[in-house]
């Protein structure tokens, strides 16, 4: 409860539903009929329900909690039952598969996990077919409950989300995110916090190589701000930038050959392509001593979204990765004092989120890219530095809204939102990573 | 000062004595062709007199030396004093430009100087445009100290962006402190205070 302060309103429901038995978990508009969803593509608004069986042997409890946590967590499944009281569950342990129960309890589909020696066996029952509709075994490698173990066990979440909805989930993934000058990871359930710098000068900006192997970010010192990339399992730090001025907010292309920042001297800031390989930089925006920083790539790697403040105040531009054909991309009429920063292209390509002042603070705001809709999310606290999760449908940012600046979960469909980090002082920047590992190859 | 004081009384002291025995000789008496200074122009009266001639220069001379610290520590406030910004600007206001003008001939007098000027911002505005915008004022100060003659080498420039705030505070009190450049001697010292 200290951790998730607000609790996400379908844990209540499911809850609920896990109560009445055959009431309907997510609402009385849900035109869901019990047991019919599974093997069906995704639909936006429809919730299946998932069971997790009672899981015995070591760590089993540890295996049903993060199973069912992960579930929820993706806003796309329907959890019977509460991850907190992973010992509560609402059909004895071992007992023989009961489909009238399972369509009783509102389970579309039901996961059946043992623990083996080498990690887990996963059976998925399809309640509507009353038959199991497919086991898979998936190695786990690491002890129990290490960072690697949770890791791979998100990664068995995403893949078992994948056989029910069709979409993979984004449990194994991480959010990169900045507190007191150092940069540090936590897991998408907010477990396995780590420091990742060492705490000299102001570290800050992370930005994920798309291999998830490297995280780019910039250092302050006294000399100015430089972008580092950190190599995590070895801890190798390279400088891509000059040692002085100011370079900031870097981002990597999606083949991962090349790394964009913002870079500014003297003459206002401007956006530099630097090859990883070999090569010269090279500028890519022409801001004539305007600011030009942020740079987010399209997943097709052939144009960014940046933020600029050649019109005036800083606003949400695309331009292509040669600096060819730029764009204002949000709105803007002469005399408007509004500013929109800090952009963040989804990696399914279609939005755009960003941070927009309203009434003197930042509101986290996406828009369509073919249609220009715009559409605000938050409006309580300061909400900034949105960062796309790989689904393209949850989005990692800082908020003030529990009182202390701290980094948040919103899923856009639904607009539930739960809070990833607590405590540690101002905490921002964050950083979504993509899908890290293998999804447990057999 | 303790010294000058003590000195002063004495010396009184030794003047009234001579005038008292001038006049206290009879004026029946004719004057004697020389006077008799023997009894008291003595030596210890002259040492008397040239240590407080040389203790009164001392004086003079520290306070000269307090008024030139006193000066030098002014020289160095007026350098050190930080330029102020309107909001989401780099540009120069009058009161920035008279603040520049008064730092200027201290870096000529001292050519040995080298500064670093941070530009810093308000916690308006995000924290990452807040770096390019301090980067932006701290160059538009460098730009106006080259223009009256300071050379660029001697002047680094560095952004803080909201980094490193004077003031705490969300009000417009502390963004009105927050909005500015500071000065800092990378190298040589300020030890002429100029014209």
């Amino acid at each position: 409860m200290m951790l998730f302060p607000r609790l996400p309103r379908t844990h209540a429901l499911a809850a609920l539903g896990a109560l009445l038995l055959a009431a309907p978990v997510v609402g009385a508009q849900d035109p869901t009929p019990p047991g019919v969803t599974i093997g069906l593509n995704y639909r936006p608004g429809t919730k299946p329900g998932v069971l997790v069986l009672p899981v015995t042997g070591a760590a089993g409890d540890s295996v049903r909690a993060i199973l069912m946590r992960d579930f929820d967590y993706s806003n796309r499944l329907a959890v019977i039952g509460d991850w907190r009281r992973p010992d509560e569950a609402p059909v004895p342990v071992g007992a023989a598969a009961n489909y009238p129960l399972y369509a009783r309890l509102n389970a579309s589909a039901v996961v059946q996990v043992s623990v083996t020696p080498s990690g887990l066996t996963v059976s998925m029952h399809d309640v509507a077919k009353q038959a199991v509709a497919r086991t898979r075994a998936f190695p786990l490698g690491a002890a129990p409950n290490s960072p690697e173990w949770r890791l791979a066990l998100h990664a068995v979440s995403d893949e078992l989300e994948s056989w029910i909805t069709g979409q993979q989930g984004i449990a194994a993934t991480q959010i990169a995110f900045s507190r007191g000058g150092r940069i540090y990871t936590i897991h998408s359930d907010g477990a396995a916090m780590r420091a990742v710098t060492d705490g000299r000068g102001i570290a800050m900006m992370p930005a994920w190589h798309p291999s998830g192997r490297q995280i780019a970010y910039s250092v302050m010192g006294d000399a100015g701000t430089q972008v580092l990339i950190r190599d995590l399992a070895s801890g190798a730090v390279r400088r891509i930038s000059s040692p002085t001025g100011a370079n900031v907010t870097p981002a990597f292309s999606p083949d991962g050959q090349t790394i964009f920042f913002g870079y500014a001297e003297e003459r206002g800031m401007d956006i530099y392509a630097v090859p990883l390989g070999s090569g010269a930089r090279r500028q890519v925006t022409v801001g004539r001593g305007t600011d030009n920083l942020s740079p987010a790539f399209s997943p097709d790697g052939r144009r960014i979204a940046f933020t600029s403040a050649r019109s005036g105040k800083p606003q949400v531009w695309a331009t292509d990765v040669d600096g060819g054909d730029p764009e204002l991309l949000t709105t803007f009429n002469f005399g408007d004092q509004g500013e929109r920063t800090n952009p963040d292209w989804s990696p399914d390509g279609r939005r755009i989120a960003f941070q927009s002042l309203v009434r003197g603070q930042y509101q986290v705001t996406t828009l369509t890219v073919r249609d220009r809709n715009v559409r605000q999310h938050t409006d309580v606290g300061v909400n900034e530095d949105p960062s796309w999760a790989p689904d393209g449908r949850h989005l990692a940012f800082s908020s003030t809204r529990g009182g202390s600046q701290q980094i948040w979960i919103l899923d856009t469909e639904t607009g539930v939102m739960r809070q990833l980090t607590t405590g540690g002082g101002k905490t921002r920047m964050a950083a979504w990573s993509p899908r890290l590992g293998d999804p447990a190859a057999p | 000062m303790i010294r000058v004081a003590r000195a002063v009384p004495v010396l009184a002291l030794t003047l009234v004595a001579m005038s008292a025995c001038r006049r206290q000789q009879p004026e029946t008496e004719p004057a004697p062709v020389e006077p008799a200074p023997v009894t008291v122009d003595s030596a210890a009266i002259r040492d008397s007199i040239a240590r407080a001639e040389a203790e009164r220069r001392a004086a003079e001379e520290a306070a000269a030396r307090a008024e030139r610290e006193r000066r030098l520590a002014e020289a160095r406030a007026t350098f050190a004093a930080p330029v102020y910004f309107d909001y989401d600007s780099s540009e120069l206001l009058p009161d920035a430009r008279a603040a520049l003008d008064a730092k200027v001939p201290l870096m000529t007098a001292n050519a040995g100087l080298r500064i670093r000027v941070s530009g810093h911002a308000d916690s308006r505005g995000s924290d990452e445009y807040n770096i390019a915008l301090g980067q932006r004022r701290a160059a538009a100060v460098k730009r106006y100290m080259e223009s009256q003659g300071i050379a660029a080498d001697r002047v680094e420039i560095t952004s803080y962006g909201e980094e490193r705030p004077a003031v705490e505070g969300e009000n417009e009190a502390a963004w009105a402190q927050n909005r500015r450049a500071e000065f800092e001697i990378l190298a040589g010292e300020l030890t002429n205070i100029g014209g």
